[in-house]
């Protein structure tokens, strides 16, 4: 069972395609990261999924209820971070209650600004209120469109630590981000588009796959294919063809090799 | 989280996002300001309406066969009618000319839509928050006029219930107006918009009294056209019409033909049109908003 099915999607603004046929499933309980330069399509894939953007042509099915976090939102300035929440709440029929807002307010270190004014909160409090304004209703997907753009490196932190309790809880998300770091950390599996079209997808440890073997000779690095178990041979090889071996380095290609190297091939 | 979700819930969407309105209002103090400027108006008014009956002396024995009270009270109710549709219109246009796009431009419309309620209910609570505080506020205006004027002059309209029901009327076709065109445009182009059709209204209005005078044709022609197109005017000129309609002889005549005078008589279609024509802008509202990417 899926809790987003998404087949053949196509978008075109004007003469602009935008998505050219994408095709994308989330199992529930997912952790997807949707990865792609600027305008490869993730915000319009994101806002198609929730009813934002109108699709050309293809199929979007989307498991009620989802949450969804806007990469630009505002909740108004006057209200404070539980009004944010009971609006919410009560438009989506959440019988949750203080409980429910606290607990979320909680998860997202807010606990402590319930009665704060948006007004008055940083962008990176009013992030974590969105990520707990998503989650308001027990969603079964969240779609998270650049949900640590205005986080530090704590906020980010925990985002994460939020990732995995919603793993924990066996929340599906489709997580579109340019940070690579996170996708490697919490997500199942990594989607690549460029230019409207699905170009890798994978775990992670499938797409960085690769490994290699740098060998420092005389005549600088040379790299050469193949894992820790080549080696020997490799070094065995160089010393027999007469070549002085300073030193030798295993490297595996990470999940920014991979995407560059991807984004890259499909220009 | 261990509750459970029920989209929709209880309440109905359209008066979640009605009050959600309402509350904005009040709490970023829209309301609080116009309820002490329309309290300052008030005495104004009183004011104004004290000095005007108090001067009405020196004609009450004339041979004109004027009769100075109902032309005194007539005068200065249809002023504060227009002055009160006046500022309903903008307290309407304010409440509604960023609702969508505007709102989509700020982020703050994202996360409401996505919601089980839909677009059509969030369209439908911002127009109820809407034309329910301008059709009250004009109404309040109204009234608290007319109240005064009898107070003070001793004179009352013969149809005020009449005259209230067109001045609301007109404020929520505004209200509809503006929440079309806040789907097309951003707040401020919207507003302006909004206020100038208004303005043009009123404009062909004094145009078709000035032709009913004269007659023009004509004038009379431009008129009835901006009456069809923008029948918040019509309903305001309709308004004016029953307040003096009943004002008898030389009086009747005067106040008829001034420029807060009703001598048009929209006849009996202005009522069905007005009500076709607000369910054409809601449900026209409602089909562009249902094609709008956001």
């Amino acid at each position: 069972m899926s809790a987003l099915a998404i087949a053949g999607l196509r978008k075109r603004y004007g003469r602009h395609d935008a998505l050219r046929g994408v095709d994308l499933r989330i199992g529930e309980g997912e952790l997807v990261g949707l990865l792609g330069p600027n305008g490869a399509g993730k915000s319009t894939l994101t806002k198609i999924a929730c009813g934002l953007v109108r699709p050309t042509s293809g199929e979007v099915a989307v498991a009620e209820p989802f949450g969804y976090l806007a990469e630009l939102f505002r909740f108004p300035g006057w209200c404070t971070a539980d009004e944010v929440l009971v609006l919410h709440q009560r438009l989506t029929g959440s019988d949750g209650g203080a409980r429910e807002r606290g607990e979320l307010l909680e998860l997202v270190r807010l606990e402590a600004d319930a009665g704060t004014r948006v007004e008055a909160m940083s962008k990176g409090m009013q992030q974590r209120l969105g990520l707990a304004q998503a989650m308001v209703g027990a969603p079964r997907l969240l779609l998270l469109d650049e949900p640590t753009s205005a986080l530090d490196p704590g906020g980010r932190r925990t985002v994460r630590d939020l990732l995995e309790e919603l793993r924990r809880r066996g929340v599906a998300v489709l997580l579109n981000t340019h940070l690579l770091s996170e996708v490697e950390q919490v997500c199942d599996r990594v989607v690549i588009i460029d230019k409207g079209l699905v170009v890798a997808a994978g775990t992670p440890a499938e797409l960085e796959g690769g490994s290699g073997v740098e060998v420092e000779l005389a005549g600088g690095v040379r790299r050469f294919e193949g894992g820790r178990e080549d080696v020997p041979r490799i070094v065995a090889e160089l010393v027999a063809a007469g070549e002085q071996v300073y030193g030798v380095r295993v490297t595996r290609s990470t999940l920014e090799d991979v995407y560059l190297d991807t984004v890259a091939d499909a220009r | 989280m261990t509750r459970n979700a029920r989209p929709g819930g209880a309440v109905p969407g359209v008066l979640i996002v009605a009050q959600h309105a309402l509350q904005e209002a009040l709490r970023r103090r829209v309301l609080l300001v116009v309820l002490v400027l329309t309290a300052v108006f008030g005495g104004l008014y009183a004011w104004g309406c004290h000095a005007l009956f108090g001067d009405l002396d020196g004609f009450r024995n004339s041979d004109t066969g004027l009769d100075p009270t109902a032309l005194a009270g007539s005068t200065i109710v249809g002023l504060a009618m227009f002055g009160g549709l006046f500022l309903g219109v903008v307290l309407a246009t304010f409440l509604t000319a960023g609702a969508v796009r505007g709102d989509a431009e700020r982020g703050l419309l994202q996360p409401l839509v996505v919601r089980p309620l839909g677009r059509g209910q969030y369209l439908l609570g911002r127009f109820l928050a809407a034309a329910t505080v301008a059709a009250l506020y004009v109404l309040v205006v109204y009234f608290g006029a007319i109240l005064i004027t009898g107070a003070i002059g001793d004179w009352w309209p013969a149809h005020p219930f009449g005259s209230a029901f067109r001045l609301a009327f007109a404020a929520v076709l505004v209200a509809a107006l503006s929440l079309l065109g806040s789907i097309f445009l951003g707040a401020t182009a919207n507003g302006i918009l909004m206020l100038m059709a208004y303005g043009a209204g009123l404009l062909a209005g004094l145009l078709g009294a000035i032709g009913d005078a004269i007659p023009s044709p004509t004038l009379q022609h431009i008129a009835a056209t901006a009456s069809w197109v923008l029948p918040f005017e019509a309903l305001y000129r309709d308004a004016l019409r029953l307040l003096v309609q009943d004002v008898p002889g030389v009086t009747g005549a005067i106040v008829q033909l001034g420029p807060l005078g009703g001598s048009h008589d929209a006849g009996p279609l202005l009522i069905p049109w007005a009500i076709i024509y607000l369910a054409l802008v809601l449900a026209g509202a409602g089909w562009a908003f249902a094609r709008r990417d956001l």
